[in-house]
């Protein structure tokens, strides 16, 4: 518990130091204030900020994550003389990474928007405020766990960064042009719970629709929008959603761990 | 009682009329008067309903008991009051409390066969039906107050309701709660003209076929599913304003099987579809302001020959959809907030057409469950590439020469159009 706690501490201070997470809260804080100051209203500022969380926030954090352990592979390979279990370290990986890039998001993104969330501001949009936070702060933890998976699998740095890259284009792009494909393909049957259940599978997809579902845009879905605003407004719903979330922080994490715990340095 | 000469009439007779433990006054006054007299009610509450009248009358408040003079039905009977002739006026009066019924029409006012009646200023509170009105004609209904709280669609009747009339003017009411707030079927020449209707459980405004109508500068808001219009021909729809009309099937105007009409200077603000149109042909619609719908325009196949044109179409997630390949239709010069051309000829119009039905709107008329897509980065690209080469979106269906600025939505430039038109 200690290395993890010390490892952690050295991951946020090396973060702080490099200009990376600096550059990276300046660019949601300016994006959202600017979002809030011109736009004017806090819905409108979130509608456009869900595409930026949902594009940048997996893209910085697989990349930053892969660079990071790549460049710290020497003094990874220092710590592995220590006696230290590996288990710790690569938590204390993990957890380096992923905290400062959450605490950058959150400074970014929180600050504007709920500084701004006057008395005017229903309830609904504080929901709405507290649901792209929610849902960029697990996107982050995702995509860092996917990014050491990638990094301890392959030693090759350009590899790595290419698998990287990749992954990030399945989620954010490709996946979506399955399901496009699958629901042009079915058009002729009732899929609502089809697609249901795939959005769910696919971390960025999920924090769309339930972000979106904050929205108004429920309305427009028409039926479709009734059941999914059904789903996700019950508790197995949202256990769901958020069970699928952790999911994938779990999963990869584990994944990363074993890879970790088993490499030959 | 006390007998005054009034209008001029020698004959004509006002009576003075007082609430009274008795009940029936209104009912014996009625019957005891002549044609042509006036009934002037004082402030106090009159427990009286199914008040017939068979002969011109005036039915007023007093002077400084606006509104005070209240006609109680205390939820029995069918009509409070009955109007089974022409020339009757009702002014400045309180109706309320009429019961609920499944078998008949129950209203406050009930006019049938009447000409040149004139019902003005009055408030009526929980009725079933407002003001209904069957085979009347010329008959004025102006700046009445209805408000009706309970109920739900079965169970809940039309603010003002007009059945086979001509020639009738709706103006400056204020309908609420109601299940259709303004409501006409075969109706000719009707004037619906700076009423509100709002928050009622269908339709703010509800017609069918009524021809040769107009529809001026009234505001239809947070209806249950917006305003529906059906099976008329010559309809005028000016400087109305239909805003958050929002819900699965909620539409700002919804347009079925309407020729030959006219539209101008309307607002349609967050609605969940601005304005559906199926089976419309020869209509023009210009000058309109679509702003913040999820659908701006859904122009199904079945309309054709109709001109859209000077337009504000304005931040809607979908600008039009259609479900057909061909376009019958034509959109010219108007203004799409997603328009990205250019104009090097600084004639104030774009120099490449814009195609306003989006791939993705395709999908989703498709399948509506591709909506969950909506934002994200492949949808937006797949936009992109079907905007440079169309392949699955209607190529006809475009503006050939959008307009580079919006248009100033104002009502003298509707009516300006109105005019040249």
């Amino acid at each position: 518990m200690k290395t993890i706690i010390k490892l952690t501490r050295y991951g946020i201070i090396s973060a702080a130091r490099s200009r990376w997470i600096l550059g990276y809260t300046a660019f949601f804080f300016l994006a959202s204030e600017g979002l809030m100051r011109f736009g004017g209203d806090t819905s409108k500022a979130v509608a456009s900020l869900l595409n930026v969380v949902l594009l940048l926030i997996p893209l910085v954090s697989i990349v930053i994550g892969t660079m990071t352990v790549y460049n710290n592979r020497d003094f990874t390979e220092l710590l592995l003389s220590q006696p230290l279990k590996r288990g710790s370290l690569f938590a204390g990986q993990y957890l380096g990474l992923a905290l400062p890039l959450t605490a950058a998001y959150l400074l970014g993104v929180g600050v504007p928007l709920l500084a701004r969330m006057g008395s005017t501001d229903s309830v609904t949009n504080a929901g709405l405020v507290l649901m792209l936070l929610a849902s960029g702060t697990a996107l982050t933890h995702i995509f860092t766990a996917l990014a050491l998976v990638v990094a301890t699998r392959y030693d090759d740095r350009a590899f790595g960064l290419g698998a990287a890259l990749l992954l990030w284009l399945m989620a954010a792009a490709l996946y979506d042009g399955i399901m496009l494909a699958v629901i042009w393909t079915f058009r002729d049957y009732p899929l609502e719970m089809p697609v249901l259940a795939m959005s769910i599978l696919n971390p960025i997809d999920l924090a769309r629709t339930l972000v979106m579902l904050k929205f108004d845009v429920a309305a427009l879905m028409g039926y479709t929008g009734a059941v999914f605003e059904k789903f996700f407004g019950t508790a197995l719903g949202m256990s769901a959603a958020a069970s699928a979330l952790l999911f994938w922080v779990l999963a990869p994490f584990g994944l990363g761990m074993k890879i970790f715990a088993k490499k030959d340095f | 009682m006390l007998a005054v000469c009034v209008f001029g009439n020698a004959t004509a007779k006002t009576h003075d009329l007082y609430p009274s433990h008795e009940g029936g006054v209104i009912a014996r006054a009625v019957s005891g008067a002549q044609a042509g007299d006036t009934l002037r009610l004082h402030a106090g509450v009159y427990q009286e309903h199914d008040i017939v009248i068979r002969k011109p009358l005036v039915l007023i408040a007093a002077a400084g008991d606006e509104h005070k003079a209240v006609i109680d039905a205390t939820l029995k009977g069918s009509s409070i009051v009955f109007v089974r002739t022409s020339g009757v006026t009702m002014r400045g009066l309180v109706l309320r409390n009429v019961p609920v019924s499944y078998m008949n029409d129950n209203a406050a006012i009930r006019v049938e066969g009447a000409q040149n009646g004139t019902f003005e200023n009055l408030r009526i509170d929980n009725a079933l039906f407002g003001l209904y009105l069957a085979t009347s004609a010329n008959c004025h209904i102006v700046g009445n107050v209805l408000r009706a709280t309970k109920g739900n669609e079965s169970s809940s009747g039309n603010g003002i309701h007009l059945w086979r009339c001509d020639n009738i003017t709706v103006e400056r009411n204020d309908v609420h709660g109601h299940r259709d707030g303004i409501y006409l079927e075969f109706n000719r020449h009707a004037l619906v003209r700076g009423n509100t209707s709002e928050g009622n459980m269908r339709y703010g405004l509800h017609f069918m076929f009524s021809d040769s109508c107009a529809y001026e500068g009234n505001t239809f808001r947070n209806n249950g599913s917006g305003v529906a219009v059906m099976y008329s021909r010559f309809v005028r729809m000016t400087d109305n304003r239909f805003l958050n009309n929002w819900g699965a099937a909620a539409y700002g105007v919804l347009f079925k099987d309407i020729t030959d009409s006219y539209m101008a200077g309307n607002h349609f603000i967050k609605n969940t579809v601005g304005l559906y149109a199926e089976g419309v042909n020869r209509t023009k619609i210009e000058h309109n302001e679509f702003r913040e719908n999820g659908w701006a325009l859904k122009m199904l196949g079945s309309s054709s020959d109709n001109v859209f044109r000077f337009n504000n179409v304005i931040g809607n997630s979908f600008d039009v959809t259609t479900n057909s390949f061909g376009s019958e239709n034509r959109f010219i010069h108007n203004y799409w907030s997603r328009y990205e051309g250019y104009d090097l000829d600084r004639n104030g119009l774009g120099d490449v057409p814009f195609r306003p039905v989006r791939l993705f709107s395709v999908l989703v008329e498709e399948q509506q469950p591709a909506l969950v897509l909506m934002h994200s980065l492949l949808v937006n690209m797949l936009d992109v590439a079907e905007r440079v080469i169309p392949s699955m979106t209607p190529e006809a269906l475009m503006d050939v020469a959008p307009s580079m600025k919006p248009f100033e939505i104002t009502t003298t430039k509707a009516q300006t159009a109105i005019r040249k038109n």
